[in-house]
């Protein structure tokens, strides 16, 4: 059994996975991009337009930049954890990717090639240990960094993913309760038959989406990295490709993010009103990653849109939004959608 | 106590109502007016492409004027200096050799002529004070630089083209100024 394993089959995972990673690192890329025209246009301004069309090379610029700044570790910080914690932010935004099913499947040299990298059937649960994971890169950092604001900003991630991830989580159970499933391909080829989760949890997903905000330290909730009133927080001591690991593993988490919230509950690769089973496979699977990338593109620039829009919660406001609020919501939805199932007995 | 403005407003301290606490209608508010200026038109200029059209009575950088032959106006009389407020003009004079009739319009010349831009308050009273329309200001003003130094503007950067050598030059350096200071 073990040796009957198709080399083929493995070469071709590997290239899909660095297919995409090369995606979610050029998605991420343009995202630092996005957020800054963005900003700018929510502001009156006309945002980078320097470098390239448009700008289009400015996140080039910005990495290269980013490269060659001096690298600086603090004397009396922990070297190994020191560099150890840039690189699990950045490890862990990416593992996510594996289970996203990025579009349905394509006909390649007579193969039939399933564009996802790993259909788990935990893969939900899946996504959200790594998630959770990733928090580790920031304490990691901001502890061994040994300084006060850094320490600061760690504990403040640390506790708010506690805060959040429950809410998070319950939120999640009322959806599986819904498809029964926890395969996220499944859950995908669910919707393209019946209607898009949202239909079925419209408050789950508004809790799930307020938590993810959470999750990816964005304003309203980037108490961890509060520029000013903790300096940056925990990459307060980091500096060239460190920083920028830790600020493009943000991007990459808010790429991904936005992926599992279009497939969980936006249909995922799924066109709206249109029948994929009557188009040749590979038109129907570029459609797909077309459809999917789309709604990608709408939750990233919602992401950025908040940010531009909301200030930033108080410590005490955001962990009241989180225990008091949040938490018993996601219960009420939960204990709603089972009541609903068993009244009409789905 | 007396309302120091007219515009002052007692402080709200009431509690927040439910509608309030929900927070969301205000956050949907917020979005909305942030979407609207993500449409709106930018009023930004794209500087080195486009510049922003400058008054005819823009005072800006200096121009030394020649007449229509081409020879220096300037005849070093010191007017100009001595009306400066910032004191940014400093010249040496010379005097016209025979032989040089074709560079200099007066038998009396600026052999060296230099404003110091960072003192320049851009003030005018040089051109007012001139009695050979020699100096007038132009609607550019000094572009930027990395030393100290390059702001001393000697003649060299500050003579007009030459009328019969660089016609288009010298039309473009005069600008819509041509005979401004002729009527007098
Ligand atoms: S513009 Fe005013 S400050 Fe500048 S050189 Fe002329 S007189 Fe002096
Ligand atoms: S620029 Fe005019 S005022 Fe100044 S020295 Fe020359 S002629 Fe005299």
């Amino acid at each position: 059994m073990f040796l009957s394993i198709d080399l083929i089959y493995i070469l071709e995972k590997l290239i899909l996975i660095v297919i995409i990673v090369s995606i979610s690192m050029v998605v991420a890329m343009y995202t630092t991009l996005a957020e800054r025209k963005v900003a700018a246009f929510i502001q009156d301004r006309r945002g980078p337009n320097r470098a390239g069309p448009f700008g289009l090379l400015q996140p080039l610029a910005d990495g290269l930049k980013l490269f060659f700044k001096e690298e600086i570790i603090p004397m009396f910080s922990n070297k190994f954890l020191f560099v150890l914690g840039p690189g699990l932010a950045m490890l862990t935004a990416l593992m996510t990717s594996a289970v996203i099913p990025w579009g349905s499947k394509l006909e390649l040299f007579g193969r039939e090639i399933s564009l996802q990298i790993a259909d788990i059937n935990i893969g939900i649960l899946y996504v959200f240990g790594v998630v959770s994971l990733g928090v580790y890169g920031i304490i990691v950092g901001s502890w061994s960094s040994n300084n006060k604001y850094s320490l600061m900003g760690g504990l403040r991630a640390a506790s708010q993913i506690i805060s959040y991830e429950l809410a998070l989580g319950i939120s999640l159970i009322a959806l599986l309760m819904v498809t029964g499933t926890l395969s996220l391909k499944e859950m995908v080829l669910q919707q393209q038959e019946g209607y898009w989760n949202i239909v079925y949890q419209p408050l789950g997903f508004f809790l799930f989406l307020v938590c993810t905000f959470a999750e990816c330290n964005r304003t309203p909730f980037d108490l961890p990295e509060a520029e000013n009133e903790l300096i940056g927080g925990y990459h307060t001591e980091y500096s060239s490709m460190k920083l920028g690991f830790y600020l493009f593993a943000e991007y990459i988490n808010m790429f991904i993010s936005s992926a599992v919230m279009a497939t969980l509950f936006f249909g995922g690769y799924d066109i709206p009103f249109l029948d994929e089973s009557t188009l040749p496979v590979n038109v129907a699977g570029v459609l797909g990653i077309v459809a999917l990338f789309l709604k990608i593109a709408f939750f990233l620039f919602l992401f950025i849109w908040v940010r531009w829009t909301i200030p930033r919660f108080r410590y005490d406001q955001l962990m009241g939004l989180g225990w008091k609020v949040l938490l018993p919501l996601a219960l009420l939805n939960m204990f709603l959608t089972g009541a609903a199932i068993l009244f009409f007995d789905k | 106590m007396q309302p120091l403005t007219n515009r002052s407003q007692a402080v709200n301290r009431a509690p927040l109502t439910w509608w309030e606490r929900i927070y969301l209608p205000a956050i949907i508010g917020g979005l909305s007016i942030t979407l609207k200026h993500f449409f709106r038109k930018k009023p930004t200029i794209n500087y080195p492409e486009k510049t922003r059209p400058f008054s005819p009575v823009f005072r800006g950088l200096h121009i030394l004027n020649r007449d229509e032959q081409g020879r220096e106006n300037c005849t070093a009389c010191g007017l100009c200096a001595v009306a400066c407020p910032a004191e940014a003009i400093t010249m040496e004079a010379a005097e016209r050799l025979p032989g040089e009739e074709h560079l200099y319009r007066e038998e009396k010349y600026a052999a060296r002529y230099e404003i110091n831009m960072l003192r320049c308050i851009f003030c005018g009273l040089c051109e007012e004070a001139c009695p050979k329309d020699a100096i007038y200001l132009s609607e550019t003003f000094a572009p930027s630089d990395y030393q100290r130094k390059q702001f001393i503007y000697s003649k060299n950067d500050l003579l007009i083209p030459h009328p019969e050598k660089e016609p288009e030059a010298y039309k473009k350096a005069l600008g819509n100024r041509a005979g401004k200071n002729e009527v007098k």
